[in-house]
């Protein structure tokens, strides 16, 4: 008998259970913690719901998506770069930068279909500055990206030190729109974010650059023994986390109506919060964009509970973190359990 | 003259001293002092008095990065410490009684010896990363001192605590006295005793450290302990200054520039060696790199773009191939590695 | 076997590191459809010679060719190209995509520019069942055992056109039926005309699989040989290179009286997770032990199980007849047992602090952190230590990383006798030092153990171990194959016990 054979059987007539759970982990053990998230997410529904009477509605479901749009968006960014084992601390900073700054062009005059491309491409700058840093300077991704934050919250300020309203048609039909079905409702913002999501989910699971994200986070020097091209592709998470923080700043100016330079102070916490939660693994390799979408609708309904509640808005910080703390020990536990195997 | 060129306070010092003298020229009245009713004022005194709250929290920061790690919730519990202080003295019928300030200094330093405690714990004994550990303190927090001042922003009239942060003790600011006297205690007792030399051993090489007998674990864990006890102290000084408890805007970004001072000083984010002095003249570059920006004219909102340029150039210049390609700049430079060839080691 | 042509060949091959050779003029080929073993000791040139081939180094001199026609290699990426592949002893591989991905990452098949994870994964399937393994391509790589992680790299390396495979060290981890799995493999790769270059330190496993054996000895090359044609005995003679077949001097004088019947330290069935098994261990005061064995017997792992360093799966140790749990090497320090460990530069000297605060590192550590040693004292202790090692240059504040082999090897060492222990486990003391240093250190040695420390004295070169021990500890594969009085053996005699092909090797 080897120890070798580890095939699922080849026609699954009649498997034992245990055969098909084993052959089930084998695959996709990296999908557990996000199994997880959606169990908790399920569970704080049906709390909620035996305790308020009356969460479970499809208009408070549609706020969730509605009010949590901009976190979505910067989730993904930042799940991109988490999964090369790098970490994005300017997003929120960078979301602040380009909603006053397009609030600003706006107000100035500039039609939307111009004033929105520039200022993602402004984020798209910050991720390069910041990806170059990393890649090609070496610089630890926490330091290179706190610059960015940096960078970013006082060119927010250098574009305006108050807050500017926005009185774009175009954008404000971004957020006030609803495209109903019975109760249900969404608003461009909301597909926006969806089609990020999407996008990114597709990215990661179908492309090369995708696969080679996921390589590097796996094992570095090997992705590169394997002829990969590392160095780009760490660049562009970089520049595709900007990139969202663009497009999230976009989806905040139009669902508060004003760009705020005030804006965005701790929110790369609650991205990197969401998408741990979702079943990335900080320190790289794995992760899912889908995942993270959990995650922050897992954020959102907390946050919904606490203020059904009337407690403090504080209080969502708080859970959410010692949640994080829960999953980050779990992780822990597990590598250091696979160590003393070795 | 080369010996004074090599020590590695050399540059930090020179830096701050180029910034002084060109501020000095720019405007004649930056380096004057005034004498009034026993006190000293100018520009040079308030950057003495501000820098208060940064030196003790990158104080802490250069103990907990020797150890090879970081401390990013120093703001937030900065944030905590205000808090607690502030509620106990607003909640009290005497706000001036000493003895009531008296107790809500001890509890909130109290309080921020926990945080620190609880940091080291998650980092020392259950080996989580650094960055990870701390992040969690970094994002609950401020919720937490949100909590303690029930969303408010606690504003009190005490002039026992407002005399922390704007009182006079001999002729200088009290807060840089209590600031300048941390730092000398710590100091004092990182090289008196054996802390020291043993918490560059565990960020050199901690498993060399191991295996010499070095007691890592207890090691790294005061480390955070300290550093959150410090970061207590700058959240005090910083709600005496404004008399209030601002969950949300106390030590707003101060991680970040703790950080740039512990690098700015010549001390090496991978640990090992550090130096107290060169975090000293880290903090004070920036606090003067802070003053000249304000003078200015330029709004202190916007102030952090002139700091990520600072980073910028602080992290090129450690760069290795920064460092690579000034060597291949000047031909006659010798290897300065020849002296300890590369572990060749062919062993298989 | 044909005689064919040989398919890889490697003339004159000299690669400098700095200014000493790795390896001159080494000659090596590889002929298709054979299992070639590279054997040689530490420092004997295996590895660089491997970096030549697989485009990781340059050849200084020498040169490189593949069927007949120059091969000129700038990377390892050339090597793949050119059909090289290597198969690491860490599984250079992703533990966290797939099976069927990591076969083939970076060569996907692709559909309308996206990857065809079906194609990828039937493909997969494909390749391992040609080589009669049945892997779920689906399955992420992490979730199976390092045999078959191991199996894996290989289908990918076979996966492209290789026309020579390397593998490194492919058995260290496996298990007897794994290893059976393995050489089932490779034969089946034989048979396909690949030629395969066989790593390994197992000279059981070398004699089953491989048809070829190429010695390096101090990155000179000693011969080519094919298994059938030459004895163990004479191999392992040709790996170690030593002249005299009997040492008629030892500098070891009998020992008189103390110290005889009751150990110090007492070691039964000491079991890590690191390939030490089953071991018993005695150490006497004033008495040098020495452990013998090839590279890789254990003879590091040995040391780290007795002093706390690895933590012991099995086994007890005991001093003056207590139990001791070691669960740390500060806990053995407390008891007296001091570690110096053969990677000097990565687990002994703290390279930014001086030599003085190296010294005392081990003494401070034990005093704690509040009582520190005075300056004028710390100063005087390692001053005494400097001059009674011959530490050069005896620059006290002096970074330790700037001090040769040898002299950092001594700073350890006056950071262990400072602590006065009373046993002393020395792994590999003398490696990369000059002959002069070496006496000096097996000379002090001697005399520590006259004065009546324990010692247990670890070296890959057997006249040293010889000339310096009371008793010799011969391992062979994780075990103690033997335990016998210095006097009473010789080179040859202790070389007999470590080529002898195993008879019970079946307890793993």
């Amino acid at each position: 008998m080897t120890t070798i054979d580890v095939s699922p059987p080849p026609t699954p007539t009649r498997d034992s259970l245990a055969t098909r759970y084993h052959t089930f982990m084998s695959r996709h053990a990296s999908l557990m913690p996000t199994f997880a998230a959606i169990a908790i997410l399920i569970a704080i529904f049906i709390g909620a719901q035996i305790y308020f009477g009356n969460f479970v509605t499809p208009r408070n479901i549609s706020a969730l998506l509605l009010d949590n749009a901009y976190l979505l968006i910067l989730a993904v960014g930042m799940t991109f770069v988490i999964v090369t084992g790098g970490i994005d601390l300017s997003v929120g900073s960078v979301m602040a930068f380009t909603g006053i700054w397009l609030a600003k062009l706006l107000a100035g005059g500039t039609s939307a279909l111009i004033a929105i491309p520039t200022i993602v491409l402004g984020g798209a700058l910050i991720g390069l500055l910041i990806g170059v840093l990393v890649q090609y300077f070496d610089v630890q991704p926490f330091i290179a990206s706190l610059a960015g934050l940096f960078l970013a919250r006082g060119l927010a300020y250098v574009v305006s030190l108050a807050s500017i309203k926005v009185e774009n048609e175009a954008v404000l039909w971004l957020q006030s729109t609803r495209f109903k079905l019975g109760d249900w409702y969404i608003t461009p913002t909301g597909i926006l974010a969806l089609l990020v999501v999407a996008v990114g989910a597709f990215v990661m699971q179908f492309t090369r650059f995708g696969r080679t994200i996921y390589a590097i986070g796996g094992n570095e020097n090997s992705a590169r023994l394997m002829g990969l091209n590392i160095a780009r592709t760490k660049v562009a998470v970089y520049v595709i986390s900007g990139v969202c923080a663009g497009l999230a700043g976009l989806v905040l100016t139009a669902y508060s109506g004003a760009g705020y330079p005030r804006n965005g102070i701790g929110t790369e916490l609650d991205a990197i919060a969401a998408v741990v939660i979702g079943g990335t693994v900080l320190t790289g390799g794995r992760g899912y964009v889908l995942g993270s979408m959990v995650g922050v609708f897992v954020y959102g309904t907390i946050n919904t509970v606490i203020s059904f509640m009337g407690a403090e808005q504080s209080w969502t910080r708080i859970i959410v973190g010692l949640l994080l703390l829960v999953f980050i020990v779990v992780q822990r536990a597990i590598v250091a359990r696979a160590e003393r195997r070795r | 003259m080369r010996n004074l060129v090599k020590h590695r306070l050399f540059w930090p010092t020179t830096a701050l001293l180029a910034l002084i003298a060109i501020n000095a020229i720019a405007r004649h009245s930056f380096i004057k002092i005034t004498l009034r009713d026993g006190e000293l004022y100018g520009a040079l005194i308030d950057i003495l008095r501000n820098s208060a709250p940064l030196m003790l929290v990158a104080l802490g920061m250069t103990i907990v990065i020797a150890t090879r790690g970081i401390d990013l919730s120093v703001g937030a519990v900065m944030a905590v410490s205000g808090a607690v202080a502030l509620q106990i003295i607003a909640g009290s019928d005497e706000p001036d009684n000493l003895g009531v300030v008296a107790v809500a200094v001890a509890a909130a330093l109290a309080v921020s010896l926990v945080l620190g405690a609880w940091n080291g714990l998650l980092v020392a004994v259950l080996g989580i990363q650094p960055i990870i550990a701390t992040l969690v303190l970094m994002l609950a927090g401020r919720g937490v001192a949100l909590l303690i001042t029930d969303g408010f922003i606690t504003t009190v009239n005490s002039e026992p605590y407002e005399f922390i942060a704007t009182g006079y003790l001999i002729f200088l600011p009290f807060a840089f006295l209590l600031a300048m006297a941390i730092v000398g205690v710590v100091a004092f007792v990182e090289r008196r005793s054996a802390l020291g030399v043993l918490t560059e051993a565990v960020g050199i090489n901690p498993e060399a450290s191991r295996l010499a007998g070095v007691r890592s674990r207890g090691i790294i864990w005061g480390a955070y302990m300290v550093s959150g006890l410090l970061a207590g102290v700058a959240g005090i000084i910083y709600s005496a200054n404004i008399k209030a408890a601002d969950a949300n805007a106390a030590g707003q970004l101060i991680e970040l520039y703790a950080i740039l001072a512990v690098v700015l000083g010549g001390n090496s984010l991978m640990g090992g060696k550090f130096s107290i002095a060169g975090t000293v003249i880290g903090v004070l570059f920036i606090q003067t790199l802070d003053s000249t920006i304000l003078f200015l004219g330029v709004p202190s909102a916007q102030s952090p773009v002139f700091f990520a340029l600072v980073v910028v150039i602080v992290v090129l210049i450690q760069s290795p191939r920064v460092h690579r390609w000034a060597r291949n700049l000047s031909p006659s430079s010798r290897s300065r590695d020849a002296g300890t060839p590369r572990d060749v080691e062919v062993a298989a | 076997m044909d005689q064919a042509q040989p398919l890889l060949e490697v003339t004159g091959a000299t690669v400098y590191f700095g200014a000493d050779a790795a390896i001159e003029g080494v000659d090596f080929r590889m002929f298709p459809g054979e299992v070639h073993s590279l054997m040689g000791e530490n420092g004997a040139g295996k590895s660089t010679l491997i970096k030549a081939i697989t485009g990781v180094l340059h050849l200084d001199h020498g040169s490189l060719t593949l069927d007949g026609a120059p091969l000129r290699l700038h990377s390892p990426v050339d090597a793949l190209h050119a059909g090289i592949s290597t198969v690491y002893q860490e599984i250079e591989l992703l533990p966290n995509v797939s099976v069927a991905e990591n076969i083939f990452l970076g060569r996907e098949p692709r559909r309308a520019g996206l990857i065809d994870a079906k194609e990828m994964r039937r493909r997969a399937h494909a390749v391992l069942a040609d080589l009669g393994l049945t892997i779920d391509p689906a399955s992420l790589l992490g979730s199976h055992s390092v045999a078959v992680q191991q199996l894996v790299a290989i289908a990918r390396a076979i996966s492209t056109e290789v026309r020579v495979l390397v593998l490194d060290e492919p058995t260290s981890s496996l298990d007897v039926d794994e290893v059976a799995e393995l050489f089932r493999v490779i034969r089946e790769l034989k048979q396909r005309g690949v030629a395969i270059l066989f790593v390994s330190h197992f000279l059981d496993q070398v004699y089953e699989i491989c048809d070829r054996v190429t010695v390096l000895r101090d990155g000179k090359f000693v011969g080519e040989y094919l298994t059938r044609e030459l004895l163990r005995i004479d191999l392992v003679h040709k790996m170690l290179g030593h002249k005299e077949t009997e040492l008629k001097t030892r500098s070891r004088a009998p020992a008189s009286g103390s110290g005889g019947d009751d150990p110090f330290l007492t070691a039964r069935g000491l079991t890590t997770g690191k390939g030490i098994r089953d071991a018993d261990v005695d150490v006497f005061e004033g008495r040098v032990l020495g452990v013998a064995g090839l590279l890789g017997s254990g003879r590091t792992e040995l040391a780290r199980a007795v002093t706390g360093v690895d933590h012991l799966h099995a086994g007890v140790i005991m001093i003056a007849g207590t139990d001791q749990a070691f669960t740390s090497p500060r806990r053995a320090l407390t008891k007296g047992v001091a570690y110096s460990s053969e990677n000097r530069r990565t687990e002994g000297i703290v390279a930014e602090l001086s030599v003085l605060e190296n010294i005392v590192l081990a003494v401070q550590a034990d005093r704690g952190i509040w009582h520190r040693m005075k300056p004028a004292r710390q100063r005087e202790l390692a001053q005494s230590w400097v001059e009674a090692l011959g530490i050069r240059p005896a620059d006290l504040d002096r970074q330790a990383g700037t001090l040769s082999g040898g002299n950092q090897q001594k700073v350890l060492l006056a950071r262990l006798l400072a602590l006065a222990p009373r046993l002393l486990v020395l792994d590999e003391p003398t490696r990369g030092i000059d002959i002069g240093a070496k006496v000096e250190i097996q000379n002090l040695v001697s005399e520590l153990a006259d004065n009546g420390l324990s010692v247990i004295f670890i070296s890959a070169e057997l006249e040293e171990v010889l000339r310096v021990s009371d008793r010799v500890a011969v391992l062979r594969d994780g075990h103690i194959v033997d335990t016998l009085p210095a006097a009473e053996v010789t080179v040859d005699s202790v070389l007999a016990l470590v080529a002898r092909a195993g008879t019970d090797e079946g307890d793993e």
